[in-house]
C-alpha cells in the first residue's frame, strides 16, 4: 500500500524592498500635489488655451514646457465610469464603489479618481460630482478622498 | 530596407497556472523548438532580444536568468526590453537592418499567474496622480468600455460576440487556455467584474512563452521554404493619462497601421491583441480592418494571455499562415499600457 504522502512544504524567504532615497516631484507636479493639501486644484495652460488636470509638464500638442497655471473648480462632470463590485485589497475603499474620469469645471481634460457612490444605480455619465477632501492631507493625490455626488449637499470632513 | 522573415517559432501552451516549472523552465524548450525547426545552428544566431518584466517575476534583472538559459556561451550579442516579446522583434527588425548580422532569435516570456496581475499592473502607471489609487487592469479597461458603450455604436451583446468567437475558433488552438462553444445570451446572464465588463470580456490569467527566429534575404529562404517577410512593422504611443485621450479610439494604433503600410494592399487576416473584447472593437475600427478581414483565428488575447507574450504570439501565430501558404499577406498588432496606450503593428507576407 502507498504510504501516505507528506504535504509538500512551500519554502518562503522574507524580502524587504527599501528605497531609501527622497525625490522632488518638479514644479508642475510639486505645484499640483502641494495645492490639494490646501484644497486648491490647478491645472496646467497649454499654449492653445486648454487646462490640463491633473497637469503636465509639457504641452501633450507641442511638447513646449507648460508654466502657466488656472485654478479649477472641485466639482466636474463624469465622462465615464464603471463599477467595483469586489473591491481588491488595495482599492481606496473596502466596500462597493466606481472608478470615474472627472472633468472639473474649467478643465478640458479628465482626472482619475474614486467616486463614493454606494450602489451602481447612483452613477451615470454625465453626473456632476464633487470633491471629498481627506481631513489628514499630506499633498498626494489621496488628499482628495473621493468624489460623492454633488447634489448629496455638504459632506466635507473638516473638523473646524 | 532588407528583407527580413520569421523564418521559425515555437510557443508554449499556455495554461492558468504552470506550478512546477519556473519562467525559464517555461522558456527553454520553447527557444530549443524554434531552433531545431529550422535547423539554425545556435551559434550563428547574431542578435538575441528578449521581452519580460521584472514586475511579473518580482525579482530585478530577471531576464539575466532567461539568458543564462537559452545559452549565452560563446558570449552572444543580445538585448531587452521590459516589453511584449513583439518590441523585441522590433528591436531585432532594427538591428538586423545594420546588415553585419543575418539571423536573431527573439523570445517573450511571463508567468502572470505569480502575483496578482491586476494590481501588479497597476504599477506601469503614473506614479503621483493615478498608481498611488491602485486602479487596476480591468477597471481601467471598463471605463474603455463604458465609453463606447456610451457612445451608442456597440452593446454589450457585441462585446460578447467577440468572446463567442474568440473560444469557438480557439478549440482549433492547442496553445489556447480557453476554448468552447458559448452563446451570446448565456454570457452576458454572469456577473460584472467592474461593470460594465464580466469574466468573458476579460483576457484569462495566463503563463507562457513564445520564441521566433528572424532572418535575412538568402539566409531566410534556405532555413525556410516559405518565410514570412516583415514588409513593415511600426509602434506608436498615446499619452499615459488617459483622462486625455478619446478612449473610443486609438490614435496610435491607427498611426501604427499606416505607418506599417498595411492599407497598400489586401489584408486577409488579422491577429489583434486585444486583451479585453471591446478593444478588438476599437481596434478594427481604428485600423480600417472591415468584415472582409478574418479576425484572431487562433482565439486571440481572449484564449490565452501570457503577459510579455502575447503580442509575439499574435505575430507567430499570423506567420505561421503565412508559412502554410493559407493566406499570402496579413497584419499582427501588440499592445502595451492601460487602455490600448501603446500599439505595434507588424505587416507579413508571403512570396
Amino acid at each position: 500500500m502507498a504510504e501516505e504522502q507528506e504535504p509538500l512544504e512551500i519554502l518562503s524567504a522574507r524580502h524587504v524592498v527599501e528605497y531609501p532615497y527622497t525625490r522632488s516631484v518638479g514644479a508642475v507636479i510639486g505645484r499640483f500635489l502641494g495645492g490639494l493639501k490646501d484644497k486648491k486644484i490647478e491645472g496646467s495652460l497649454t499654449p492653445s488655451g486648454r487646462v490640463l488636470v491633473p497637469p503636465s509638464e509639457y504641452d501633450p500638442e507641442s511638447g513646449a514646457s507648460i508654466s502657466d497655471f488656472v485654478e479649477v473648480g472641485e466639482a466636474g462632470v463624469v465622462t465615464t465610469w464603471c463599477w467595483v463590485a469586489e473591491p481588491l485589497a488595495k482599492h481606496p475603499f473596502d466596500r462597493p464603489f466606481a472608478w470615474a474620469l472627472i472633468r472639473l469645471d474649467g478643465a478640458d481634460t479628465a482626472l482619475l479618481h474614486a467616486v463614493d457612490a454606494g450602489d451602481s444605480s447612483r452613477m451615470a455619465t454625465g453626473m456632476r460630482v464633487k470633491v471629498r477632501w481627506r481631513q489628514q492631507r499630506s499633498g498626494a493625490i489621496g488628499d482628495i478622498e473621493c468624489f460623492e455626488a454633488e447634489n448629496l449637499g455638504s459632506q466635507d470632513g473638516e473638523i473646524v | 530596407m532588407r528583407d527580413i522573415a520569421l523564418v521559425s517559432f515555437a510557443q508554449a501552451p499556455s495554461v492558468r497556472r504552470e506550478q512546477i516549472h519556473n519562467e525559464v523552465e517555461i522558456l527553454m524548450p520553447v527557444v530549443a523548438e524554434a531552433v531545431r525547426r529550422c535547423g539554425i545552428d545556435r551559434r550563428d544566431i547574431g542578435f538575441t532580444c528578449s521581452g519580460s518584466s521584472d514586475y511579473l517575476a518580482g525579482l530585478p534583472f530577471s531576464f539575466v536568468t532567461a539568458l543564462d538559459g537559452v545559452g549565452a556561451w560563446p558570449p552572444i550579442e543580445e538585448s531587452h526590453v521590459e516589453m511584449d516579446g513583439a518590441w523585441a522583434l522590433y528591436e531585432a527588425f532594427v538591428r538586423l537592418q545594420h546588415g553585419d548580422v543575418d539571423s536573431a532569435l527573439v523570445f517573450g516570456f511571463g508567468k502572470s499567474s505569480v502575483g496578482p496581475l491586476r494590481e501588479v499592473l497597476s504599477l506601469q502607471l503614473d506614479p503621483y496622480y493615478v498608481a498611488p489609487l491602485w486602479p487596476d487592469s480591468i477597471s481601467l479597461a471598463a471605463l474603455q468600455a463604458r465609453a463606447l458603450l456610451d457612445s451608442g455604436e456597440y452593446g454589450e451583446a457585441d462585446f460578447a460576440a467577440v468572446a463567442v468567437r474568440s473560444r469557438r475558433d480557439a478549440k482549433s488552438n492547442p496553445n489556447a487556455q480557453l476554448s468552447g462553444d458559448f452563446a451570446v445570451a448565456e454570457l452576458l446572464e454572469s456577473d460584472y467584474i467592474a461593470s460594465p465588463l464580466r469574466r468573458h470580456d476579460c483576457a484569462p490569467i495566463s503563463d507562457g512563452a513564445c520564441a521566433a527566429i528572424l532572418a535575412s534575404g538568402d539566409l531566410a529562404r534556405q532555413l525556410c521554404e516559405r518565410p514570412a517577410w516583415i514588409r513593415g512593422i511600426d509602434h506608436r504611443i498615446d499619452t499615459i493619462n488617459i483622462g486625455d485621450r478619446n478612449l473610443c479610439d486609438s490614435a496610435s494604433a491607427k498611426l501604427a497601421s499606416e505607418k506599417s503600410g498595411a492599407a497598400a494592399d489586401k489584408i486577409e487576416m488579422a491577429e489583434l491583441c486585444a486583451p479585453f473584447t471591446h478593444q478588438e472593437l476599437i481596434l478594427r475600427r481604428a485600423m480600417g480592418l472591415g468584415d472582409e478581414v478574418r479576425i484572431n483565428p487562433s482565439g486571440g488575447a481572449l484564449a490565452a494571455n501570457p503577459v510579455m507574450a502575447s503580442g509575439l504570439i499574435r505575430i507567430v501565430e499570423l506567420a505561421a499562415r503565412i508559412q502554410s501558404g493559407e493566406i499570402d499577406r496579413g497584419l499582427a498588432h501588440a499592445t502595451q499600457g492601460p487602455c490600448l496606450q501603446q500599439n505595434l503593428v507588424c505587416v507579413l507576407e508571403g512570396e
